[in-house]
Protein backbone atom coordinates (compact mmCIF):
# COMPACT_ATOMS: atom_id res chain seq x y z
CA UNK A 1 0.00 0.00 0.00
CA UNK A 2 3.02 2.54 0.92
CA UNK A 3 5.24 1.74 -1.73
CA UNK A 4 2.03 2.18 -4.00
CA UNK A 5 1.00 5.19 -2.77
CA UNK A 6 4.76 6.72 -3.29
CA UNK A 7 4.99 5.12 -6.96
CA UNK A 8 1.82 7.50 -7.40
CA UNK A 9 3.26 10.63 -6.06
CA UNK A 10 6.34 10.15 -8.85
CA UNK A 11 3.79 9.30 -11.24
CA UNK A 12 0.68 11.51 -11.21
CA UNK A 13 -0.50 10.59 -14.80
CA UNK A 14 -1.06 7.07 -13.23
CA UNK A 15 -2.96 8.14 -10.38
CA UNK A 16 -5.26 10.12 -12.20
CA UNK A 17 -6.07 7.09 -14.77
CA UNK A 18 -6.48 4.64 -11.95
CA UNK A 19 -8.94 7.43 -10.49
CA UNK A 20 -10.46 7.52 -13.86
CA UNK A 21 -11.53 3.82 -13.99
CA UNK A 22 -12.36 3.12 -10.92
CA UNK A 23 -14.88 6.41 -11.09
CA UNK A 24 -15.98 4.88 -14.14
CA UNK A 25 -17.11 1.81 -12.30
CA UNK A 26 -18.25 3.49 -9.05
CA UNK A 27 -20.89 5.30 -11.64
CA UNK A 28 -22.00 1.90 -13.47
CA UNK A 29 -22.31 -0.04 -10.14
CA UNK A 30 -23.81 3.30 -8.73
CA UNK A 31 -26.80 3.61 -11.28
CA UNK A 32 -27.46 -0.42 -11.44
CA UNK A 33 -27.92 -0.43 -7.74
CA UNK A 34 -29.58 2.84 -7.81
CA UNK A 35 -32.09 1.72 -10.23
CA UNK A 36 -32.70 -1.61 -8.35
CA UNK A 37 -33.15 -0.08 -4.86
CA UNK A 38 -35.15 2.83 -6.28
CA UNK A 39 -37.92 0.68 -7.50
CA UNK A 40 -37.73 -1.77 -4.30
CA UNK A 41 -38.16 1.34 -2.18
CA UNK A 42 -41.04 2.75 -4.15
CA UNK A 43 -42.86 -0.58 -5.05
CA UNK A 44 -42.76 -3.18 -2.60
CA UNK A 45 -45.08 -1.24 -0.62
CA UNK A 46 -47.94 -1.61 -3.28
CA UNK A 47 -47.74 -5.24 -3.49
CA UNK A 48 -50.58 -5.85 -2.33
CA UNK A 49 -53.76 -8.44 -2.20
CA UNK A 50 -55.35 -6.09 -4.70
CA UNK A 51 -52.78 -6.04 -7.40
CA UNK A 52 -52.77 -10.06 -7.68
CA UNK A 53 -56.17 -10.65 -7.84
CA UNK A 54 -57.44 -12.96 -9.90
CA UNK A 55 -59.42 -10.76 -12.40
CA UNK A 56 -58.27 -7.86 -13.90
CA UNK A 57 -60.48 -4.73 -13.83
CA UNK A 58 -59.88 -1.17 -14.00
CA UNK A 59 -59.54 -0.28 -10.40
CA UNK A 60 -57.21 -3.10 -9.33
CA UNK A 61 -55.46 -3.39 -12.54
CA UNK A 62 -53.95 -6.93 -11.53
CA UNK A 63 -51.21 -7.64 -13.14
CA UNK A 64 -52.10 -11.59 -12.18
CA UNK A 65 -53.68 -12.24 -15.65
CA UNK A 66 -50.15 -10.89 -16.87
CA UNK A 67 -48.04 -13.19 -15.01
CA UNK A 68 -49.37 -16.04 -16.15
CA UNK A 69 -49.60 -14.86 -19.82
CA UNK A 70 -45.79 -14.20 -19.29
CA UNK A 71 -45.16 -18.00 -18.04
CA UNK A 72 -47.87 -19.26 -21.22
CA UNK A 73 -45.48 -17.33 -23.70
CA UNK A 74 -42.21 -18.15 -22.34
CA UNK A 75 -43.25 -21.68 -22.67
CA UNK A 76 -44.91 -22.07 -25.99
CA UNK A 77 -41.95 -19.71 -27.52
CA UNK A 78 -39.36 -21.71 -26.07
CA UNK A 79 -41.15 -25.13 -27.49
CA UNK A 80 -40.62 -23.83 -31.16
CA UNK A 81 -37.39 -22.72 -30.14
CA UNK A 82 -35.00 -24.84 -28.21
CA UNK A 83 -35.83 -28.08 -30.49
CA UNK A 84 -34.60 -25.58 -33.61
CA UNK A 85 -31.81 -24.24 -31.71
CA UNK A 86 -30.39 -27.31 -30.40
CA UNK A 87 -31.03 -29.43 -33.68
CA UNK A 88 -29.35 -26.48 -35.78
CA UNK A 89 -26.22 -26.33 -33.45
CA UNK A 90 -25.72 -30.11 -33.43
CA UNK A 91 -25.77 -29.91 -37.31
CA UNK A 92 -23.53 -27.04 -37.16
CA UNK A 93 -21.41 -28.99 -34.97
CA UNK A 94 -21.75 -32.21 -35.62
CA UNK A 95 -22.83 -33.19 -39.51
CA UNK A 96 -21.96 -30.17 -41.51
CA UNK A 97 -18.88 -29.99 -43.62
CA UNK A 98 -16.04 -28.02 -42.67
CA UNK A 99 -15.77 -24.28 -44.78
CA UNK A 100 -19.06 -25.09 -46.39
CA UNK A 101 -20.87 -22.23 -48.14
CA UNK A 102 -23.99 -23.36 -46.57
CA UNK A 103 -22.81 -23.48 -43.18
CA UNK A 104 -21.17 -19.90 -43.73
CA UNK A 105 -24.73 -18.65 -44.99
CA UNK A 106 -26.37 -19.71 -41.23
CA UNK A 107 -23.88 -18.10 -39.65
CA UNK A 108 -24.33 -14.60 -41.07
CA UNK A 109 -27.89 -15.06 -40.92
CA UNK A 110 -28.02 -16.18 -37.40
CA UNK A 111 -25.69 -12.83 -37.09
CA UNK A 112 -28.08 -10.92 -38.67
CA UNK A 113 -31.03 -12.42 -36.25
CA UNK A 114 -28.68 -11.34 -33.22
CA UNK A 115 -28.68 -7.72 -34.57
CA UNK A 116 -32.65 -6.88 -35.87
CA UNK A 117 -34.26 -4.79 -33.20
CA UNK A 118 -37.15 -6.02 -31.13
CA UNK A 119 -39.58 -3.68 -32.86
CA UNK A 120 -38.28 -4.93 -36.34
CA UNK A 121 -39.31 -8.37 -34.76
CA UNK A 122 -42.50 -7.04 -33.89
CA UNK A 123 -43.60 -5.45 -37.06
CA UNK A 124 -42.66 -8.82 -39.34
CA UNK A 125 -44.70 -10.64 -36.89
CA UNK A 126 -47.54 -8.65 -36.95
CA UNK A 127 -47.47 -8.36 -41.17
CA UNK A 128 -46.93 -11.80 -41.37
CA UNK A 129 -48.61 -13.76 -38.20
CA UNK A 130 -51.53 -11.29 -37.64
CA UNK A 131 -52.39 -10.07 -40.66
CA UNK A 132 -50.80 -11.94 -43.93
CA UNK A 133 -51.73 -15.56 -41.52
CA UNK A 134 -55.12 -14.29 -39.80
CA UNK A 135 -54.00 -14.83 -36.41
CA UNK A 136 -54.83 -11.30 -35.79
CA UNK A 137 -53.36 -10.41 -32.13
CA UNK A 138 -52.83 -14.11 -30.53
CA UNK A 139 -50.47 -16.18 -27.95
CA UNK A 140 -49.24 -17.84 -30.95
CA UNK A 141 -48.46 -14.84 -33.45
CA UNK A 142 -46.58 -13.53 -30.14
CA UNK A 143 -45.07 -16.89 -29.31
CA UNK A 144 -43.46 -17.58 -32.59
CA UNK A 145 -42.26 -13.49 -32.88
CA UNK A 146 -40.55 -14.34 -29.79
CA UNK A 147 -39.01 -17.98 -30.67
CA UNK A 148 -37.42 -16.78 -34.33
CA UNK A 149 -35.97 -13.43 -31.60
CA UNK A 150 -34.33 -16.38 -29.37
CA UNK A 151 -33.63 -18.55 -31.58
CA UNK A 152 -29.96 -17.09 -32.59
CA UNK A 153 -29.08 -16.80 -28.73
CA UNK A 154 -30.15 -20.48 -28.07
CA UNK A 155 -28.39 -22.01 -31.62
CA UNK A 156 -25.11 -19.97 -30.26
CA UNK A 157 -24.68 -20.89 -26.84
CA UNK A 158 -25.95 -24.17 -27.60
CA UNK A 159 -23.07 -24.13 -30.20
CA UNK A 160 -20.68 -23.46 -27.58
CA UNK A 161 -21.75 -25.84 -25.42
CA UNK A 162 -21.32 -28.60 -28.18
CA UNK A 163 -18.01 -27.77 -29.11
CA UNK A 164 -16.62 -27.51 -25.57
CA UNK A 165 -17.21 -30.95 -25.48
CA UNK A 166 -13.61 -33.23 -25.94
CA UNK A 167 -13.35 -34.98 -29.30
CA UNK A 168 -12.21 -37.70 -27.41
CA UNK A 169 -15.93 -38.49 -26.15
CA UNK A 170 -16.78 -38.49 -29.90
CA UNK A 171 -13.94 -40.90 -30.79
CA UNK A 172 -14.40 -43.54 -27.81
CA UNK A 173 -18.11 -43.68 -28.41
CA UNK A 174 -17.16 -44.56 -32.14
CA UNK A 175 -14.32 -47.07 -30.96
CA UNK A 176 -17.19 -48.50 -28.83
CA UNK A 177 -19.26 -49.31 -32.25
CA UNK A 178 -21.83 -46.53 -31.55
CA UNK A 179 -23.23 -44.87 -34.58
CA UNK A 180 -23.68 -41.01 -35.34
CA UNK A 181 -26.84 -40.65 -33.47
CA UNK A 182 -26.40 -42.51 -30.83
CA UNK A 183 -23.15 -40.91 -30.39
CA UNK A 184 -24.96 -37.10 -30.33
CA UNK A 185 -27.93 -38.15 -27.93
CA UNK A 186 -26.32 -40.97 -25.51
CA UNK A 187 -23.03 -38.74 -25.38
CA UNK A 188 -22.19 -35.66 -26.30
CA UNK A 189 -26.01 -34.02 -25.38
CA UNK A 190 -25.34 -34.83 -22.05
CA UNK A 191 -22.11 -33.33 -21.76
CA UNK A 192 -23.10 -30.14 -22.97
CA UNK A 193 -26.55 -29.76 -20.88
CA UNK A 194 -24.96 -27.19 -18.67
CA UNK A 195 -23.96 -24.52 -20.81
CA UNK A 196 -27.25 -24.96 -23.52
CA UNK A 197 -29.48 -24.99 -20.08
CA UNK A 198 -27.93 -20.88 -19.22
CA UNK A 199 -28.37 -20.09 -23.27
CA UNK A 200 -32.34 -21.18 -22.40
CA UNK A 201 -32.34 -19.56 -19.34
CA UNK A 202 -30.95 -16.34 -21.05
CA UNK A 203 -33.48 -16.58 -23.27
CA UNK A 204 -36.37 -16.73 -20.89
CA UNK A 205 -34.80 -13.85 -19.35
CA UNK A 206 -34.95 -12.16 -23.11
CA UNK A 207 -39.01 -12.98 -23.35
CA UNK A 208 -40.22 -12.08 -20.14
CA UNK A 209 -38.71 -8.94 -20.43
CA UNK A 210 -40.30 -7.97 -24.17
CA UNK A 211 -42.70 -5.46 -24.94
CA UNK A 212 -42.08 -4.47 -28.52
CA UNK A 213 -42.16 -7.70 -30.32
CA UNK A 214 -45.47 -8.09 -28.63
CA UNK A 215 -47.17 -5.24 -28.95
CA UNK A 216 -48.55 -6.01 -32.21
CA UNK A 217 -48.66 -9.63 -32.38
CA UNK A 218 -50.00 -10.84 -28.93
CA UNK A 219 -51.28 -7.76 -28.07
CA UNK A 220 -52.51 -6.51 -24.86
CA UNK A 221 -55.76 -8.21 -23.51
CA UNK A 222 -55.45 -8.20 -19.79
CA UNK A 223 -57.36 -11.46 -19.31
CA UNK A 224 -55.32 -15.05 -18.79
CA UNK A 225 -55.34 -16.68 -22.71
CA UNK A 226 -57.98 -19.45 -22.94
CA UNK A 227 -56.50 -20.46 -26.20
CA UNK A 228 -53.72 -19.95 -28.62
CA UNK A 229 -55.78 -17.81 -30.22
CA UNK A 230 -56.82 -15.36 -27.77
CA UNK A 231 -54.91 -12.32 -27.12
CA UNK A 232 -52.42 -11.81 -24.21
CA UNK A 233 -50.65 -9.13 -22.09
CA UNK A 234 -47.85 -10.31 -20.65
CA UNK A 235 -45.84 -8.29 -17.51
CA UNK A 236 -44.02 -6.30 -19.49
CA UNK A 237 -46.02 -5.31 -22.11
CA UNK A 238 -49.26 -5.12 -18.53
CA UNK A 239 -46.27 -2.28 -17.62
CA UNK A 240 -46.47 -0.13 -20.82
CA UNK A 241 -49.90 -0.01 -20.43
CA UNK A 242 -50.40 0.82 -17.17
CA UNK A 243 -47.46 3.64 -17.91
CA UNK A 244 -49.50 4.82 -21.28
CA UNK A 245 -52.50 5.11 -19.60
CA UNK A 246 -50.69 7.51 -17.35
CA UNK A 247 -53.05 6.07 -14.04
CA UNK A 248 -51.36 3.53 -12.24
CA UNK A 249 -48.11 4.56 -11.08
CA UNK A 250 -48.45 3.24 -8.12
CA UNK A 251 -49.54 -0.26 -10.17
CA UNK A 252 -46.50 0.12 -12.23
CA UNK A 253 -43.83 0.50 -9.38
CA UNK A 254 -45.23 -3.36 -8.37
CA UNK A 255 -44.88 -4.43 -11.98
CA UNK A 256 -41.23 -3.41 -12.21
CA UNK A 257 -40.90 -5.00 -8.67
CA UNK A 258 -41.85 -8.10 -9.72
CA UNK A 259 -40.20 -7.88 -13.20
CA UNK A 260 -36.77 -7.08 -11.38
CA UNK A 261 -37.23 -10.16 -9.00
CA UNK A 262 -37.39 -12.19 -12.49
CA UNK A 263 -34.45 -10.95 -13.87
CA UNK A 264 -32.60 -10.99 -10.64
CA UNK A 265 -33.58 -15.21 -10.45
CA UNK A 266 -32.99 -15.88 -13.54
CA UNK A 267 -29.09 -14.49 -13.60
CA UNK A 268 -29.03 -16.56 -10.52
CA UNK A 269 -29.86 -19.61 -11.78
CA UNK A 270 -27.78 -18.83 -15.26
CA UNK A 271 -24.85 -18.03 -12.95
CA UNK A 272 -25.28 -20.82 -10.51
CA UNK A 273 -25.47 -23.46 -13.37
CA UNK A 274 -22.46 -21.85 -15.52
CA UNK A 275 -20.70 -22.63 -11.99
CA UNK A 276 -21.19 -25.91 -12.04
CA UNK A 277 -20.32 -26.02 -15.88
CA UNK A 278 -16.75 -24.84 -15.32
CA UNK A 279 -15.95 -27.21 -12.51
CA UNK B 1 -33.03 -49.87 -40.38
CA UNK B 2 -30.66 -48.53 -38.16
CA UNK B 3 -29.31 -46.87 -41.03
CA UNK B 4 -32.47 -45.45 -42.06
CA UNK B 5 -32.55 -43.69 -38.91
CA UNK B 6 -29.40 -42.19 -38.98
CA UNK B 7 -30.17 -40.71 -42.53
CA UNK B 8 -33.53 -39.22 -41.08
CA UNK B 9 -32.24 -37.37 -38.56
CA UNK B 10 -29.44 -36.15 -40.13
CA UNK B 11 -32.59 -34.60 -42.79
CA UNK B 12 -33.96 -33.00 -39.39
CA UNK B 13 -30.90 -31.69 -38.28
CA UNK B 14 -30.39 -30.00 -41.54
CA UNK B 15 -33.98 -28.93 -42.10
CA UNK B 16 -33.54 -27.19 -38.07
CA UNK B 17 -30.26 -25.22 -39.44
CA UNK B 18 -32.50 -24.01 -42.07
CA UNK B 19 -35.00 -22.70 -40.01
CA UNK B 20 -32.92 -19.16 -39.50
CA UNK B 21 -32.14 -18.74 -42.93
CA UNK B 22 -35.53 -19.17 -43.28
CA UNK B 23 -36.44 -16.88 -40.97
CA UNK B 24 -34.21 -14.03 -42.31
CA UNK B 25 -35.64 -14.11 -45.66
CA UNK B 26 -39.52 -14.44 -44.50
CA UNK B 27 -38.39 -11.07 -42.35
CA UNK B 28 -36.76 -9.44 -45.49
CA UNK B 29 -39.84 -10.42 -47.75
CA UNK B 30 -42.47 -9.58 -45.32
CA UNK B 31 -40.72 -5.86 -44.69
CA UNK B 32 -39.36 -4.93 -48.00
CA UNK B 33 -42.96 -6.06 -49.83
CA UNK B 34 -44.89 -3.87 -47.89
CA UNK B 35 -42.08 -1.21 -47.39
CA UNK B 36 -41.22 -0.93 -50.41
CA UNK B 37 -44.74 -0.02 -51.91
CA UNK B 38 -45.31 2.71 -49.37
CA UNK B 39 -41.98 3.76 -50.62
CA UNK B 40 -42.71 3.86 -54.62
CA UNK B 41 -46.20 5.82 -53.60
CA UNK B 42 -44.36 8.07 -51.24
CA UNK B 43 -41.57 8.73 -53.37
CA UNK B 44 -37.70 7.52 -52.34
CA UNK B 45 -36.19 11.06 -52.43
CA UNK B 46 -39.57 12.73 -50.17
CA UNK B 47 -39.57 10.30 -48.23
CA UNK B 48 -36.42 9.97 -46.42
CA UNK B 49 -35.55 13.74 -46.81
CA UNK B 50 -38.94 15.23 -46.14
CA UNK B 51 -39.32 17.55 -42.88
CA UNK B 52 -42.76 16.64 -42.04
CA UNK B 53 -44.51 14.21 -40.82
CA UNK B 54 -48.38 14.54 -40.81
CA UNK B 55 -49.92 10.83 -41.39
CA UNK B 56 -53.77 13.04 -41.63
CA UNK B 57 -53.04 14.49 -44.70
CA UNK B 58 -50.76 11.96 -45.76
CA UNK B 59 -47.39 13.66 -45.84
CA UNK B 60 -44.59 11.16 -44.80
CA UNK B 61 -41.36 12.74 -44.42
CA UNK B 62 -39.15 11.03 -41.83
CA UNK B 63 -35.99 12.92 -42.47
CA UNK B 64 -36.67 14.04 -38.36
CA UNK B 65 -36.90 10.39 -37.30
CA UNK B 66 -33.38 9.37 -38.80
CA UNK B 67 -31.76 12.89 -37.94
CA UNK B 68 -33.56 11.78 -33.89
CA UNK B 69 -32.29 8.13 -34.30
CA UNK B 70 -28.66 9.63 -35.16
CA UNK B 71 -28.66 12.31 -32.84
CA UNK B 72 -29.86 9.54 -29.45
CA UNK B 73 -27.49 7.31 -30.64
CA UNK B 74 -24.44 9.72 -30.74
CA UNK B 75 -25.53 11.09 -27.18
CA UNK B 76 -25.46 7.46 -26.16
CA UNK B 77 -22.11 6.59 -27.62
CA UNK B 78 -20.65 10.26 -26.17
CA UNK B 79 -22.32 9.14 -22.50
CA UNK B 80 -21.58 5.45 -22.36
CA UNK B 81 -18.87 4.77 -24.15
CA UNK B 82 -16.36 6.78 -22.51
CA UNK B 83 -17.58 5.26 -18.85
CA UNK B 84 -18.37 1.82 -20.61
CA UNK B 85 -14.58 1.14 -21.76
CA UNK B 86 -13.50 2.15 -18.64
CA UNK B 87 -15.17 0.20 -16.45
CA UNK B 88 -14.31 -2.99 -18.62
CA UNK B 89 -10.66 -1.96 -18.31
CA UNK B 90 -10.87 -1.71 -14.64
CA UNK B 91 -12.67 -4.96 -14.26
CA UNK B 92 -10.19 -6.48 -16.61
CA UNK B 93 -6.70 -5.40 -15.43
CA UNK B 94 -7.48 -3.53 -12.01
CA UNK B 95 -10.25 -5.28 -9.67
CA UNK B 96 -9.58 -7.42 -7.14
CA UNK B 97 -10.73 -10.43 -7.00
CA UNK B 98 -13.00 -10.25 -4.60
CA UNK B 99 -15.17 -7.65 -6.04
CA UNK B 100 -14.71 -9.03 -9.48
CA UNK B 101 -17.13 -11.58 -7.77
CA UNK B 102 -19.55 -8.75 -6.71
CA UNK B 103 -19.16 -6.26 -10.07
CA UNK B 104 -19.76 -8.86 -12.68
CA UNK B 105 -22.86 -10.47 -11.59
CA UNK B 106 -24.15 -6.46 -11.68
CA UNK B 107 -23.08 -5.82 -15.00
CA UNK B 108 -25.11 -9.17 -15.99
CA UNK B 109 -27.95 -8.13 -13.91
CA UNK B 110 -27.95 -4.73 -16.23
CA UNK B 111 -28.07 -6.42 -19.35
CA UNK B 112 -30.85 -8.00 -17.95
CA UNK B 113 -33.08 -5.42 -16.58
CA UNK B 114 -35.82 -5.29 -19.09
CA UNK B 115 -36.06 -1.87 -21.53
CA UNK B 116 -39.68 -0.79 -20.25
CA UNK B 117 -37.74 -1.08 -16.77
CA UNK B 118 -35.41 1.23 -17.41
CA UNK B 119 -37.56 3.76 -19.18
CA UNK B 120 -39.85 3.72 -16.53
CA UNK B 121 -36.98 4.57 -14.13
CA UNK B 122 -36.17 7.58 -16.65
CA UNK B 123 -39.66 8.36 -16.89
CA UNK B 124 -39.86 8.77 -12.81
CA UNK B 125 -36.76 10.33 -11.98
CA UNK B 126 -34.18 11.36 -14.62
CA UNK B 127 -37.22 13.42 -16.36
CA UNK B 128 -38.19 15.52 -12.92
CA UNK B 129 -34.54 16.34 -12.78
CA UNK B 130 -34.37 17.81 -16.25
CA UNK B 131 -37.78 19.29 -15.77
CA UNK B 132 -35.69 21.04 -12.79
CA UNK B 133 -32.40 21.93 -14.43
CA UNK B 134 -33.66 23.14 -17.79
CA UNK B 135 -37.49 24.73 -17.06
CA UNK B 136 -38.39 22.65 -20.39
CA UNK B 137 -41.07 19.19 -20.15
CA UNK B 138 -38.07 17.38 -19.33
CA UNK B 139 -38.38 14.60 -21.81
CA UNK B 140 -35.58 15.38 -24.93
CA UNK B 141 -32.90 14.50 -26.26
CA UNK B 142 -30.40 15.00 -23.31
CA UNK B 143 -32.71 12.47 -21.40
CA UNK B 144 -33.02 9.89 -24.40
CA UNK B 145 -29.25 9.87 -24.28
CA UNK B 146 -28.38 10.04 -20.79
CA UNK B 147 -30.75 6.70 -20.42
CA UNK B 148 -29.51 5.03 -23.21
CA UNK B 149 -25.88 6.04 -22.88
CA UNK B 150 -26.82 3.84 -19.28
CA UNK B 151 -28.77 1.06 -20.94
CA UNK B 152 -25.80 0.28 -23.58
CA UNK B 153 -22.74 -0.23 -20.86
CA UNK B 154 -23.17 -4.02 -20.07
CA UNK B 155 -22.99 -4.58 -24.03
CA UNK B 156 -20.11 -2.53 -24.04
CA UNK B 157 -18.32 -3.52 -21.04
CA UNK B 158 -18.79 -7.36 -21.32
CA UNK B 159 -17.00 -7.12 -24.72
CA UNK B 160 -14.33 -4.98 -24.40
CA UNK B 161 -13.37 -7.05 -21.38
CA UNK B 162 -13.59 -9.98 -23.09
CA UNK B 163 -11.21 -8.19 -25.72
CA UNK B 164 -8.73 -6.85 -22.99
CA UNK B 165 -8.30 -10.58 -21.17
CA UNK B 166 -7.84 -11.73 -24.39
CA UNK B 167 -4.14 -9.19 -25.16
CA UNK B 168 -1.56 -12.32 -24.27
CA UNK B 169 0.04 -11.27 -20.88
CA UNK B 170 3.43 -10.84 -22.45
CA UNK B 171 2.32 -7.50 -23.40
CA UNK B 172 1.55 -6.22 -20.02
CA UNK B 173 4.78 -8.00 -18.01
CA UNK B 174 6.93 -6.52 -21.11
CA UNK B 175 5.79 -3.25 -20.64
CA UNK B 176 6.41 -3.96 -16.53
CA UNK B 177 9.65 -4.58 -17.12
CA UNK B 178 10.67 -1.75 -18.76
CA UNK B 179 9.40 -0.07 -15.95
CA UNK B 180 6.24 1.45 -16.68
CA UNK B 181 3.72 1.54 -13.44
CA UNK B 182 0.85 -0.82 -14.40
CA UNK B 183 -1.66 2.18 -15.32
CA UNK B 184 0.63 3.29 -17.73
CA UNK B 185 1.43 -0.31 -19.25
CA UNK B 186 -2.67 -0.91 -19.37
CA UNK B 187 -3.38 1.92 -21.13
CA UNK B 188 -0.34 2.37 -23.56
CA UNK B 189 0.00 -1.31 -24.66
CA UNK B 190 -2.69 -4.18 -23.77
CA UNK B 191 -5.95 -1.63 -24.26
CA UNK B 192 -4.23 -0.51 -27.35
CA UNK B 193 -3.49 -4.11 -28.49
CA UNK B 194 -7.21 -4.41 -27.65
CA UNK B 195 -8.28 -1.80 -29.91
CA UNK B 196 -10.45 -4.38 -32.73
CA UNK B 197 -12.32 -5.79 -29.68
CA UNK B 198 -12.87 -3.02 -27.68
CA UNK B 199 -14.37 -1.57 -30.75
CA UNK B 200 -16.49 -4.18 -31.72
CA UNK B 201 -18.26 -3.94 -28.31
CA UNK B 202 -18.55 -0.03 -29.34
CA UNK B 203 -20.49 -1.01 -32.20
CA UNK B 204 -22.50 -3.39 -30.90
CA UNK B 205 -23.50 -0.96 -28.37
CA UNK B 206 -24.34 1.16 -31.13
CA UNK B 207 -26.60 -1.61 -32.94
CA UNK B 208 -28.42 -1.44 -29.29
CA UNK B 209 -28.83 2.14 -29.24
CA UNK B 210 -30.32 2.85 -32.52
CA UNK B 211 -32.66 -0.24 -31.59
CA UNK B 212 -34.04 0.34 -28.68
CA UNK B 213 -37.53 1.82 -28.11
CA UNK B 214 -39.57 1.25 -25.32
CA UNK B 215 -36.98 3.32 -22.94
CA UNK B 216 -36.75 5.95 -25.81
CA UNK B 217 -40.38 6.41 -25.89
CA UNK B 218 -41.22 7.40 -22.50
CA UNK B 219 -38.39 9.76 -22.36
CA UNK B 220 -37.69 11.55 -25.80
CA UNK B 221 -41.29 13.63 -25.86
CA UNK B 222 -41.66 12.16 -29.44
CA UNK B 223 -41.84 15.07 -31.19
CA UNK B 224 -41.71 14.32 -35.01
CA UNK B 225 -39.66 17.75 -35.68
CA UNK B 226 -35.77 17.94 -36.04
CA UNK B 227 -34.67 19.39 -32.77
CA UNK B 228 -33.45 22.27 -32.53
CA UNK B 229 -31.31 22.35 -28.72
CA UNK B 230 -30.12 19.20 -27.08
CA UNK B 231 -33.41 19.73 -24.61
CA UNK B 232 -36.21 19.89 -27.12
CA UNK B 233 -37.89 16.87 -27.73
CA UNK B 234 -36.80 14.33 -30.68
CA UNK B 235 -38.92 11.15 -32.13
CA UNK B 236 -36.36 7.93 -33.16
CA UNK B 237 -37.68 5.57 -35.85
CA UNK B 238 -38.11 3.09 -33.64
CA UNK B 239 -40.37 4.90 -31.50
CA UNK B 240 -42.31 6.29 -34.97
CA UNK B 241 -43.29 2.63 -35.36
CA UNK B 242 -44.32 1.82 -31.85
CA UNK B 243 -46.64 4.90 -31.84
CA UNK B 244 -48.53 4.67 -35.00
CA UNK B 245 -48.96 1.20 -35.68
CA UNK B 246 -51.77 0.25 -33.55
CA UNK B 247 -54.18 2.77 -35.46
CA UNK B 248 -52.05 3.07 -38.50
CA UNK B 249 -53.54 1.99 -41.87
CA UNK B 250 -53.08 1.78 -45.71
CA UNK B 251 -50.60 4.19 -47.10
CA UNK B 252 -49.56 5.08 -43.21
CA UNK B 253 -49.18 1.43 -42.33
CA UNK B 254 -46.93 0.99 -45.56
CA UNK B 255 -44.78 4.40 -44.39
CA UNK B 256 -44.16 2.89 -40.60
CA UNK B 257 -42.95 -0.66 -42.34
CA UNK B 258 -40.40 1.49 -44.53
CA UNK B 259 -39.07 3.24 -41.48
CA UNK B 260 -38.45 -0.21 -40.41
CA UNK B 261 -36.78 -1.13 -43.46
CA UNK B 262 -34.28 2.35 -43.06
CA UNK B 263 -34.07 0.93 -39.52
CA UNK B 264 -33.10 -2.61 -40.94
CA UNK B 265 -30.58 -1.44 -43.49
CA UNK B 266 -28.87 0.80 -40.68
CA UNK B 267 -28.32 -2.39 -38.63
CA UNK B 268 -27.05 -4.48 -41.55
CA UNK B 269 -24.49 -1.87 -41.80
CA UNK B 270 -23.69 -1.94 -38.33
CA UNK B 271 -23.71 -5.70 -38.32
CA UNK B 272 -21.21 -5.76 -41.05
CA UNK B 273 -19.25 -3.31 -39.38
CA UNK B 274 -18.64 -5.55 -36.19
CA UNK B 275 -18.37 -8.79 -38.38
CA UNK B 276 -15.33 -6.76 -39.86
CA UNK B 277 -13.78 -5.98 -36.49
CA UNK B 278 -14.29 -9.46 -35.06
CA UNK B 279 -12.52 -10.75 -37.56
CA UNK B 280 -9.91 -8.58 -37.30
CA UNK B 281 -9.23 -8.96 -34.08
CA UNK B 282 -8.97 -12.80 -34.20
CA UNK B 283 -6.33 -12.03 -37.00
Amino acid sequence: MKRKLKEYRNNPVSLLLYLLVALATAVTVGITLAIIIYILIKGVPHLNGDIFAWKYTSENASMLPAIINTIFMTVLALLFAVPAGIGSAIYLVEYAPKGNKFVNLIRLTTETLQGIPSIVYGLFGFLMFSVYLGFGYSLLGGALTLAIMILPLIMRTAEEALLSVPDTYREGSFGLGAGKLRTVFRIILPSAVPGILSGIILAVGRVAGETAALLYTAGSVAKVAGSLMDSSRTLAVHMYVLLSEGLYTNQAYATAVILLLMVVLINLASELIAKKFTK
Amino acid sequence: MKDMKEKIMHAVFFITACISVLAVALICIFLFKTGFSGIKEIGLFEFLTGTEWRPKNDIYGIFPMIIGSIYVTAGAIVIGVPAGILCSIFMASFCPKWLYRFLKPVINLMAGIPSIVYGFFGLVVFVPIMQELTGTAGKGLLTASILLGVMILPTIISVSEAAIRAVPPQYLEGALALGATKEKSVFFTVVPAAKSGILAGVVLGIGRAIGETMAIIMVAGNQPVVPDSIISGVRTMTANIVLEMGYATGLHREALVATAVVLFVFILIINILVTILKNRSKA
